[in-house]
């Protein structure tokens, strides 16, 4: 294709929902990818699609993202796995109880129905839950999903209505512009980098890097957790970019495999396991579901989020190059934003006014310094 | 759970292993000797309580148990690093420390897909063998077998020896090559002797060469194979088959350690020395080539990791050359012939744990797009078995390890994980 109107760097979640999205106006889309499609950051995923409220900007974001993905669910394969089980927050004590009330009415002002379980409750809905804990927070409309199956289906509905998707990787960037690594320039009209944790080596000063996280898998077994349980403190976990933290996340697959997260660690693209945090994540994850001790494990594995230093993703026009968009930075929420992320830059890209405020993700929004975060 | 400390650490208690035990300790190292099946011996050797062994089993188990060297049934979960392995004694996992490792992992079946390989009463050449010393009654039984190479013999041999009814014996490299190898290999009288009383034990059952099952056939298990003899098809009515490509190394633990492989084996020197530091790995895993080279190559390897500066290595140069070339002479004899390949149709079952089908695959694709576009390989075998299959229909090359092997229970990992380099305590 010569002279596509949009050049989307990187086939992720984002990219794909994004090279879709313009498509679906009409826009001649080439997508480039270095890898596989969907196997970066969003091939190590969880697929957790998931509300947070870390920021009344995010939780926006996040619902109308819900409400994109509820809306593509009937349309999606078997192979997607979407399963809408809902998200069950745990308190693990009084204070985070009361943490889940106040969500309650945060949430609800977004337009998200949420329901406060006491410890009785909670023991009804997930019994293998440890006894114990205070209550927790049961979102219903959050979902689970396998990302590198929808991603193949974002890129070949985007294909089928004219798009194209070459396994090409980017070295440069420039107005209008990228130049692959066997030296040759593809021109068109924008360009949208959604390289995930690796778009900070294509644009200069762009404020965001790689923050590793482990996950461990186990066998298939019945199915004996109905939602996705995270701990209350995850938060807090997710929204500090210090040193290394682990929060209990626990997803129940269709397959009735367990998936085991997760932990926080700044250290490049490093490869391989720091089993030292990866013992502290099993840890926990087995101190609040005690009958994981017993499953077997058959892989681990790591990814990298593409975090900032906000914790809020970049999503706009990026003042520094001429007609280059930036899609990236969500961190660990990258799955379930990636819809919402489509529709802000497709508004932004054709000049028209954006479904949710986009102000708070200017990429160049004042930011406290890597260094410093 | 506790820490243990070794000089040498071999895993795999088949032909090369035992060997390997049996020399590193007769030279005054403590050696322990690791396997995940209930009885020393590997597959060849594979045996019931007080069931007969050949001379030469008996002889090498006799050396290790005069040795010192200390057998446990036991599986490696994970490899910290190559001097720290975590191994699971029977849901106990300990760490065990040790300054030297020698790999004896041996090989696996290639189990390529065709029709109907999934149906229960399908199993592969070795596997029948396996299920029949392990107790399987196969009197009066109908049975087809369908493979390539040497191991065809001793199965057919001791199925008919258990009052099977062997229909056939299919092989599917062309008769013209293996009467070539036949003659070479059968210069070694120990072989000859084996070949004639194994060919003469099976003589019922009909042998036929450029041959292989088309598909398997049957509702709720196996009823009847399609053969291909020469080209032409035939239905033969059976109650197991017995069906495999060949052998492959088995090299999952070597890759977790992150020694090089040279095709599908484990790369090595004229000391059995992998590409790390500190492990050795010797027969079948470094390439197949028979029993007798396996326990020629354990000695090599037990021999350097115990610290003999390389005699032992230089003393049987010559013979390891031997058995190298006889591997060689064995991969050629029964290279896979195309039809293995192209005999599967889109609907056979390709990986058995997450229910993905041949048509499901792109071949153009790489290896790792397949894996995250269909789950191909991401089941509880982890792509041992399609993995396999995968590089020979596709060329693709083997699916990277993590950590754990052989699933534990995720507390038995967990707790070994935070400290494996604190000091030993006992
Ligand atoms: C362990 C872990 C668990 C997570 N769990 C969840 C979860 O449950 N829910 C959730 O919402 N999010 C989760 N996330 C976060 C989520 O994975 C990411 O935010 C999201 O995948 C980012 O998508 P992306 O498309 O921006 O990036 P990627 O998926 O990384 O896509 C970028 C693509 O760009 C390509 N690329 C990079 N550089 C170049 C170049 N120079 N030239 C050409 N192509 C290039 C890459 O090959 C890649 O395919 C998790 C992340 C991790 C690590
Ligand atoms: C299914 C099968 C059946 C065979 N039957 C015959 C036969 O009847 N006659 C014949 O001549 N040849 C047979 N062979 C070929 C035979 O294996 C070799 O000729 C010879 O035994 C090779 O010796 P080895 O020590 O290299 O491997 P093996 O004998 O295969 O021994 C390897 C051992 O390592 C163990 N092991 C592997 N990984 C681990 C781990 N991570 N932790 C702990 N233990 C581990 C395995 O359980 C196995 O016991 C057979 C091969 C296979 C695969």
């Amino acid at each position: 294709m010569t002279h596509p109107d949009v050049l989307v760097i990187g086939a992720g979640m984002v990219g794909a929902w994004t090279a879709l999205g313009l498509a679906e106006r009409g826009l001649r889309v080439l997508v480039v990818d270095g890898g596989v499609p969907g196997g970066g950051s969003t091939g190590a995923a969880m697929g957790h699609l998931v509300v947070m409220d870390d920021s009344p900007a995010q939780l926006a974001l996040c619902a109308h993202a819900m409400m994109r993905w509820r809306t593509a669910a009937p349309e999606l394969p078997p192979s997607a796995e979407y399963d809408p089980a809902g998200t069950l927050w745990l308190a693990c004590s009084d204070d985070e109880l009361a943490e889940a009330h106040r969500k309650q009415e945060v949430y609800a002002v977004a337009g998200v129905s949420t329901e406060v379980l006491d410890a009785v409750a909670l023991g009804q809905a997930e019994p293998l839950v440890a006894p114990g804990l205070a209550g927790g927070l049961r979102v219903p409309g959050d979902a689970i999903c396998y990302p590198p199956a929808i991603v193949r289906t974002l890129l070949e509905r985007a294909i089928a209505l004219g798009a194209i998707v070459i396994n090409q990787a980017v070295r440069a960037i420039r107005p209008g512009g990228a130049q692959l690594t066997d030296g040759t320039w593809l021109e068109a009209g924008v360009v949208v980098v959604a390289a995930g944790p690796q778009s900070g080596m294509l644009v200069p000063d762009l404020p965001v890097i790689p923050r590793r996280g482990h996950l461990v898998i186990t066998e298939r077994a019945p199915r004996r957790i109905h939602h996705q349980l995270v701990e209350l403190g995850y938060l807090h976990s997710a929204h500090t970019l210090g040193g290394a933290s682990v929060a209990f996340n626990v997803q129940p697959r269709v397959t009735g495999q367990l998936l085991v997260g997760s932990s926080r660690e700044l250290v490049g693209f490093a490869p391989g396991l720091n089993r030292e945090l990866l013992a502290m994540m099993l840890a926990r994850a087995s101190a609040i579901v005690p009958a994981l001790a017993g499953m077997r494990v058959i892989r681990s594995w790591t990814g990298f989020r593409p975090a900032t230093p906000d914790a809020l993703p970049l999503i706009g026009a990026w003042p520094a190059l001429e007609r280059t968009w930036i899609a990236t930075g969500h961190e660990g929420l990258g799955i379930t934003l990636a819809p919402a992320t489509a529709d802000l830059i497709v508004a932004g890209i054709l000049g028209e006014p954006p479904p949710v405020p986009s102000a708070a993700f200017a990429p160049d929004r004042p930011m406290p310094t890597l260094a410093a975060a | 759970m506790r820490r243990r400390r070794h000089d040498v650490v071999v895993v795999g208690a088949g032909p090369a292993g035992l060997s390997a035990a049996a020399t590193a300790a007769s030279m005054g190292r403590s050696v322990l000797l690791l396997d995940q099946a209930p009885r020393p011996g590997g597959q060849i050797w594979r045996h019931r309580a007080g069931a007969s062994l050949p001379a030469r089993a008996r002889h090498l188990l006799d050396r290790v148990r005069e040795s010192g060297a200390v057998h446990a049934v036991a599986t490696v979960v994970d490899a910290p690093a190559p001097d720290t392995l975590m191994v699971d004694f029977g849901g106990r996992v300990d760490l065990v420390h040790t300054a030297a490792v020698v790999l004896a992992t041996g090989a696996v079946e290639r189990l390529l897909p065709f029709p109907g390989w999934t149906l229960p009463g399908v199993t592969g050449v070795g596997g029948l063998q396996a299920l029949l010393k392990g107790g399987l009654q196969v009197r009066g039984r109908r049975i087809v077998l369908a493979g390539t190479g040497p191991l065809l013999y001793p199965v057919a041999a001791s199925l008919a020896t258990a009052g099977a009814r062997v229909l056939a014996v299919l092989e599917q490299a062309p008769f013209s090559a293996v009467a070539k190898f036949g003659t070479r290999a059968l210069r070694d009288p120990h072989r000859f002797v084996d070949a004639v009383r194994w060919r003469a034990t099976a003589w019922r059952s009909a042998w036929h060469h450029d041959a292989w099952v088309v598909r398997a056939e049957g509702g709720e298990r196996l009823e009847a194979v399609t053969i291909s003899v020469g080209g032409r098809e035939r239905r033969i009515a059976c109650d197991w088959l017995g069906a495999a490509a060949g052998l492959v190394p088995r090299t999952e633990l070597a890759r977790l350690l992150g020694c090089a492989l040279e095709g599908e084996a484990i790369a090595v020197d004229a000391t059995q020395a992998t590409s790390i530091p500190g492990i050795w790995a010797a027969g079948e895993c470094t390439g197949v080539k028979g029993d007798a080279a396996a326990v020629l190559e354990g000695e090599i390897a037990g021999a350097t990791a115990a610290g003999d500066g390389g005699g032992m290595a230089s003393r049987h140069a010559v013979a390891r050359g031997q058995g190298i070339a006889f591997g060689r002479q064995l991969a050629d004899t029964f290279a896979l012939q195309p039809a293995l390949r192209t005999r599967v149709t889109p609907e056979a079952m390709l990986c058995r744990c997450e229910d993905v089908r041949v048509g499901a695959i792109d071949p153009a694709w790489t290896a790792r797009q397949a894996k995250l576009w269909t789950r191909v390989g991401m089941g509880v075998c982890q792509g041992t078995v399609c993995g396999v299959a995968c590089t020979a229909l596709y060329g693709w090359e083997p699916p990277q390890v993590r950590p754990p092997l052989a699933a534990p229970p995720l507390a038995a990992w967990a707790r070994w994980l935070t400290d494996v380099d604190s000091p030993t305590e006992s």
